[in-house]
């Protein structure tokens, strides 16, 4: 008897097998393996104060802005992408670049993400492990702390591998007011980069798809170059991170809230050689494909000059262009003077771009 | 881009508009039927019609893959995924042509359709191979440019005795439409379609060849240009078809030489006559029924075909009756002339078929032109 009770050690549990284990109900159900998943594999790599606080929430001090009471912007955002490790990114990064942005470009600095994890049963826990590490590293590099989340497991077949919700919360000074109503005609229209980078990245490794192009996701955070553009004390109208329906459908959403219109210059418009090349065979408009590190800026036309030195002297905006500007339009098109010398509509996109037959 | 960026030239695109703004005739009016929607997508797309002088008018044809598509063969599709349990394979622009109650692909699928968009038909064959206990059928549409990748795929399947692979036929054949429009009372007798020729099929012509032309040439007296998709071919095409008419000549000409021969290319046509073989009649949307204007899969391979497999008939169902796509399609009227255009009708909920596909008239007018009928 006391040979056998020698053996047991209090509260041991065999570590997780990271190299070859996968995710189980269990690892969802509330008990032990839960808690083991969270310690070994959340708590290790996005561990911080508040996550560590260990309570159903985290409790965080009231959001200033040197000194004074600044006004919270939150915002949230489901990634589901397929595959989940890309050229350049994988869902991890993805999901806290997603958010960090959305936050970011309301003119708020972020302060704190909360992520939800839906794991299906069967999930090579390595995998997870490789995710949740990018993630920890994009928090870290974006400066903004994971300090709350949760962890489902859905049953084999009843969902994707591994879905992200992160929910962002930060800060904005009192009097900066940034928004796709404020547009005016005449103002600039400025794109930080090339575009359909993360698109092509993605679509080159689709499991029908695959094809070689030397092309890496451009996903990044950008509240670093927001903060730059906001310190010229430039007048910005509005900010806008371009991902899904990409250019197109952010201007178009931005027309018609301000109730303006757009014109477009296709040779302004940044596009490396590569993504044009992909997008050519595929039969799709590099304007409609996502971005996951750029953004879009309308400031006033006087500024444009001052935002974009700003931008072009930071590494996520060296590429920074004019691309067009704001126009009064009654019926809000976004329209494009092509390279070739006409005119077209950049319309929304109806459904999904699907590719060509002929 | 090489080989792209040099058909796309802004500057070269303003010399050809001089040089046809030059040769157009004072008082004379020139309407030329583009027969491809990848033409109609370029002169939207690139704006071509601001470069054009008033007095050049673009009819769009029915070079359209998915919008000839008759509603009948799309529910065929969407039976035999939704009925017979397939996994059907098919090109993304079909995914959204409009069927029978309310139905397309797409929302055939969200019913629980295994139905999966390829980019070729390698992809089709490589999803039989995958799933051996399921039926495979790929949804074959299009023109003579997606026929030869058809017939490889057959003969493939043949020669690894692939049980469960087989294609619901759909090919449609250009010179028969062709014929068919030029036949058409509206261009024969009423004139109410001027034409004074023809913008030649790009891809199309790389299989076929310039040679089909030659008779519609000369028996109706209409020049044909075979242009290439890009911006500045179709420009290049209406010059040269701009210089016929004024010289009253009616010949092919080929501006699309790069890729195009006279014979076309001969292993591909070979390899589509071993497998298909005409089908005495077939209904095209807008211009029903038009006989030997599509292929059927040969007696020999007829393991392979799915209307044989799983005993398939072909049910004609008429269009919306508001939807004017069938005079679109015959050139007899514009997309802004359809009462539906813009209104109900929209990418967004196509009722049409010239709705769905960008290629088609509509979606390209309404994508990227709308604005003008608007200002």
């Amino acid at each position: 008897m006391a040979e056998v009770q020698g053996k047991i050690r209090r509260g041991y549990v065999r570590p997780l097998d990271l190299k070859q284990g996968r995710v189980d109900l269990t690892h969802g159900s509330g008990g032990r393996s839960m808690v083991q998943l969270i310690s070994e594999l959340f708590a290790k790599h996005l561990g911080n104060e508040y996550l560590g606080q260990g309570n159903d929430g985290a409790v965080l001090p009231a959001p200033t802005l040197a000194g004074r009471p600044g006004r919270i912007v939150m915002s949230t955002d489901c990634h589901v992408v397929s595959p989940l490790f890309f050229p350049g990114g994988d869902i991890g990064c993805l999901s806290v670049h997603g958010t960090v942005n959305d936050v970011a470009v309301m003119g708020a600095t972020p302060l704190y993400l909360a992520a939800g994890f839906v794991l299906e049963e069967g999930f090579p826990l390595a995998d997870l492990a490789r995710i949740v590490e990018s993630m920890a590293h994009a928090a870290k590099e974006a400066g903004v702390p994971v300090v709350t989340g949760d962890t489902k497991v859905v049953e084999r077949g009843k969902g994707d591998g591994v879905f992200i919700t992160t929910t962002g919360v930060g800060v904005l000074p009192d009097g900066l007011e940034l928004g796709g109503a404020r547009a005016r005609p005449g103002d600039a229209v400025i794109v930080s980069g090339s575009l359909g980078d993360h698109g092509v990245a993605i679509m080159s490794r689709r499991e029908n798809l695959s094809f070689d192009a030397p092309i890496e996701s451009d996903t990044a955070a950008l509240n670093g170059l927001i903060a730059a553009m906001l310190a010229t004390g430039a007048d910005l109208r509005c900010l806008r991170d371009p991902t899904r329906g990409g250019l197109a459908a952010t201007l178009n959403e931005i027309a018609g809230q301000s109730g303006v219109g757009m014109m477009l210059h296709e040779k302004a418009i940044p596009l490396k050689p590569v993504v044009a090349a992909a997008c050519e065979f595929l039969g799709l408009d590099p304007l409609y494909v996502a971005n996951e590190g750029k953004l879009i800026a309308i400031c006033a036309a006087a500024d444009a000059g001052l935002v974009l030195a700003a931008m072009r002297a930071h590494p996520l905006g060296r590429e920074a262009a004019q691309i067009g500007e704001v126009i009064a339009d009654d019926h809000n098109f976004v329209q494009l003077t092509t390279s070739f010398g006409g005119k077209r509509i950049v319309d929304w996109l109806a459904g999904d771009q699907l590719p060509r037959i002929c | 881009m090489k080989y792209i960026d040099e058909f796309r030239d802004g500057a070269l695109a303003r010399n050809l508009a001089l040089s046809i703004g030059a040769e157009v005739q004072p008082g004379r009016s020139y309407s030329f039927m583009e027969f491809c929607g990848g033409h109609t997508h370029a002169i939207s797309r690139y704006g071509l019609s601001d470069l054009l002088p008033p007095a050049v008018r673009m009819v769009h044809g029915p070079g359209c893959p998915v919008c000839v598509l008759p509603i009948g063969r799309v529910d065929m599709a969407i039976d035999l995924a939704l009925n017979h349990g397939v996994i059907l394979c098919t090109y993304g622009d079909t995914l959204r042509v409009p069927a029978s109650d309310g139905l397309s692909l797409m929302k055939a699928k969200a019913r629980g359709g295994d139905i999966r968009m390829v980019y070729s038909t390698i992809d089709a064959l490589q999803i039989a191979r995958d799933n051996p206990t399921r039926e495979v059928v790929f949804f074959a549409i299009g023109f003579e440019t997606t026929t030869p990748p058809t017939a490889v795929a057959i003969q493939q399947a043949d020669k690894e005795n692939l049980p469960n692979f087989s294609v619901l036929c759909c090919h449609v054949l250009t010179p028969s439409a062709i014929s068919n429009i030029l036949e058409s009372p509206e261009v024969r007798q009423w004139g109410t379609v001027p034409l004074d020729g023809f913008i030649g099929p790009a891809h199309v012509s790389t299989v076929i060849g310039s040679r089909p032309y030659e008779f519609f040439a000369e028996e109706y007296r209409k020049p044909v240009v075979i242009a290439g998709f890009e911006p500045l071919d179709v420009m290049q095409a209406i010059l040269m078809l701009v210089r016929q008419v004024n010289q009253g000549r009616a010949e092919v000409e080929n501006e699309f030489s790069r890729a195009v021969t006279r014979d076309g290319n001969l292993k591909a046509q070979d390899r589509v006559a071993e497998v298909f073989e005409l089908r005495r009649e077939f209904e095209w949307r807008g211009l029903s029924v038009v006989p030997y204007s599509a292929l059927k899969i040969r007696r020999h391979y007829a393991a392979f075909d799915a209307e044989r497999r799983f005993k398939l008939d072909y049910k004609s169902v008429p269009d919306n009756k508001a939807c004017d796509c069938g005079a679109i399609l015959r050139g007899v009227k514009r997309p802004q002339d359809c009462k539906l255009f813009g209104s109900v009708c929209t990418p967004e909920n196509p009722i049409g078929s010239c709705m769905v596909s960008s290629e088609g008239a509509c979606a390209a007018h309404y994508s990227y032109g709308r604005y003008k009928d608007m200002h």
